[in-house]
């Protein structure tokens, strides 16, 4: 079948069940647009590409399928690359479609012209520039195995103008063949009898589990696990959901804004098992007082993620959900232990105490209002600060995937555009963005695709007219010499969401809360609830740079 | 400590910007990094010499494994195997000099590749050692240029280093 370039494109994402397209069109991409017209796949247009990135993480992240961005040369390749390099830090299967300038006249500085494979070299997990229209079936063929398989990441394909408008005979290649690339998917069996056999013998066993859970979808292969043996579970940031939070052995999220049962239970074991997880630093503080008794059995898909922080005693490389279901055939039943009695006993201590002010509208009672009120069900995104906190910290997730938050790039601006991802993966699905005045302002013109789509996300947004998680670093780092982190002007954001078409909602005072979220939660269609809070507010526990987990402060 | 890596990759462009951007951005140092192509014209082989312990050289192999376009990485066991470098130096040499220069080229089996009034260029082939002797030697006359082509090695007897071709 002759076709062109920009059709065998289309024509390979609809064969790879492509259903959805976060993008924006320009010059170097007009011959894809043009044959997306006649497409299946659903096309969503965002307002900034870098929206589009992030739609298409948020979809992946829910869907485990990978999600499709797109955007022309120059600029609109590079407002994707915040997107891109977002994908990579936390291992999210994503295909990024670039046009770009004509072959003929790449290296001219033309208009609209950036090296965008250049660009995105150290965070993509591998790119494309296609110069041969030929090779269009296949390299879209191998983008998308390459993005699902092995450890999860952003691959991208930047296409020519030229390239797109070539015709050439269509042909989809059946299979992959990639000499370069095998991931190992099967754990080692001898490496997995040995862990088994640790943690038989172990007495104080925990097991971490990182964000490979909720990719690998091993969430079940978990809950047998610790609940057969009686293993304490904490989470990484990336990995909360992937254990119910209201079971009575989960000890919460470990790391620098980590609950103290988390952090203590970590550093009290004698064996650590942790599980898709990569010892980020955020999650261990200082590697040398992390786990200090602890044996280590690390399980990773990635080879190079083993040893590079943390030198494990049993290495296991492998699909997690493969190696656990493993390790838990051999692994013998056991009964609560006095280490699960101390674990009690370290979550009781943690328990949050409550508010000492009753009348002072607190984000961390809004958060457990919400947990309470949607059964911890909801699919919650974040931006990045102190409302993304306090929400790993609060909210009892109680299924896995339904945590959607920038781990390690820290990316601002997620949460918006990730949450309309999520809605259209999963429309009946209640969709919450969590958000701060300081991120909401960096991806707000994206309320504009959730209205035009019909998206019902809701949003709560924490307005303390700052950068509050900045001023805490500020206060503790900097000796309270506050810099650039209070805003001098705010705007209405009743007033904005009124010009969305959007209803809001703004609260002060803590007996609103109630009220106030279920009116966001009754309406049918998007909303925003605004609750002013004080700047002075801490995130709390806090690890200082330097110190080991367990020296927190308000710990 | 120095670590000799035998890189096997697809011979396409963009491969070197790769292998180059990961050891800058995990700051890996690179001694020196030789590349051409190979018995076969599709992979291209790298032979790239790494300053760092064994922990670092172990995360430069995993890191160099996971990018698409590397088909093998293999370290290179000095005992075992054969290294060269070539070497082009020009040198300083008036005609009171001359012979000198040429006696010494002579016990290193160097040959002299181009001569002026007032220089030689002389070619070098060698293991580093037997290159930094020469070049020691060779600097009281005064070395104006020095080019080096960076170390490649391969396996002593009949071990090679290839890649296992599908069935």
């Amino acid at each position: 079948m002759k076709m062109t370039g920009a059709e065998a494109l289309v024509k390979s994402l609809e064969i790879e069940e492509v259903e959805y397209i976060f993008g924006y069109p320009g010059g170097a991409i007009l011959p894809v647009y043009d044959a997306l017209k006649d497409s299946s796949i659903r096309h969503i247009l965002t307002r900034c590409e870098q929206g589009a990135a992030h739609a298409a993480s948020g979809y992946a992240r829910v869907s485990r399928k990978v999600g499709v961005c797109m955007a022309t040369s120059g600029p609109g390749a590079t407002n994707l690359v915040t997107g891109i390099a977002t994908a990579y830090m936390d291992s999210i299967p994503i295909v990024a479609i670039t046009g770009q300038v004509a072959t003929s006249v790449i290296g001219k500085d033309v208009f609209q012209e950036v090296d965008i494979t250049g660009a995105t070299a150290p965070f993509t997990k591998h790119n494309y520039l296609v110069k041969n229209p030929n090779d269009i079936p296949k390299i879209v063929k191998e983008a998308f195995y390459i993005a699902s398989t092995g450890r999860p990441g952003p691959v991208l394909i930047d296409l020519p103008k030229d390239v797109a408008e070539a015709k050439i005979n269509f042909k989809y290649p059946e299979k992959v063949v990639l000499r370069g690339y095998k991931p190992n998917v099967v754990g080692h069996p001898k490496q997995i009898q040995k862990a088994a056999e640790l943690i038989n013998k172990a007495r104080c066993p925990v097991i971490c589990a990182g964000g490979g859970i909720n990719m690998a979808g091993a969430e079940d292969i978990l809950f047998e696990l610790a609940t057969k043996a009686n293993i304490p579970v904490v989470t990484t940031l990336m990995g909360i959901g992937s254990f119910p939070s209201d079971h009575p052995l989960y000890m919460g999220m470990l790391g620098m804004h980590g609950l103290a049962s988390a952090n203590k239970i970590v550093t009290d074991s004698d064996l650590l098992i942790a599980a898709g997880a990569r010892f980020a630093d955020r999650s261990v503080g200082k590697i040398d007082g992390f786990a200090p008794k602890a044996k280590i059995i690390h399980i990773d898909i990635d080879p190079a993620e083993i040893g590079k922080n943390v030198k494990p005693d049993i290495p296991i490389v492998g699909d997690v959900k493969q190696v656990l279901g493993e390790i838990a055939k051999n692994v013998q039943p056991k009964a609560p232990s006095t280490w699960n009695k101390y674990a009690a006993n370290l979550k009781k201590e943690a328990e949050y105490k409550g508010l000492e002010d009753k009348d002072k509208l607190d984000p961390i009672e809004i958060i457990r209002t919400l947990s309470d009120k949607t059964k911890g069900k909801a699919i919650i995104t974040t931006e990045v600060g102190m409302h993304q906190m306090w929400t790993a910290q609060h909210y009892e997730f109680i299924k896995p995937r339904t945590f959607i938050s920038s781990g390690g790039l820290g990316t601002m601006g997620y949460g918006l555009p990730a949450a309309m991802g999520v809605q259209i993966a999963n429309r009946d699905a209640l969709v919450i963005n969590i958000c701060g005045d300081g991120s909401i302002q960096m991806n707000l013109n994206e309320m504009a695709t959730i209205v035009e789509n019909d998206l019902p996300v809701k949003m709560i947004l924490f307005n303390n007219s700052g950068l509050g998680l900045v001023r805490q670093l500020q206060e503790f780092y900097c000796d309270k010499r506050y810099n650039q982190v209070f805003f001098k002007f705010v705007p209405d954001f009743t007033k904005i969401t009124e010009g969305y078409n959007i209803k809001s909602m703004r609260i002060e005072k803590q007996d609103e809360v109630s009220d106030a979220i279920d009116t966001m939660l009754s309406h049918d269609g998007p909303f925003l609830l605004e609750c002013i809070i004080d700047i002075h507010k801490n995130v709390y526990p806090m690890v200082l740079t330097g110190s080991p987990i367990n020296e927190m402060i308000g710990g | 400590m120095k670590t000799t890596l035998s890189v096997l990759v697809e011979n396409q462009p963009g491969v070197l910007f790769r292998i180059a951007g990961l050891f800058s951005r995990r700051g890996f140092n690179i001694d020196s990094l030789a590349v051409g192509t190979t018995e076969n014209p599709d992979i291209s082989r790298m032979t790239i010499v790494v300053d760092g312990d064994e922990n670092v050289v172990e995360q430069v192999k995993k890191q160099l494994n996971k990018l698409i376009d590397v088909i093998k990485v293999s370290k290179i066991v000095p005992e075992d195997s054969v290294t060269r470098e070539l070497v082009l130096i020009k040198v300083d040499a008036d005609s009171h000099m001359r012979s000198e220069i040429i006696q010494i080229a002579e016990i290193f089996r160097a040959s002299i590749v181009d001569v002026s009034q007032k220089s030689l260029t002389i070619e070098l082939t060698g293991d580093k050692d037997k290159v930094s002797a020469f070049e020691e030697l060779l600097r009281p006359f005064g070395i104006k240029e020095l080019v080096r082509t960076g170390v490649i090695a391969v396996n002593r007897g009949s071990n090679t280093i290839k890649i296992e071709e599908e069935a």
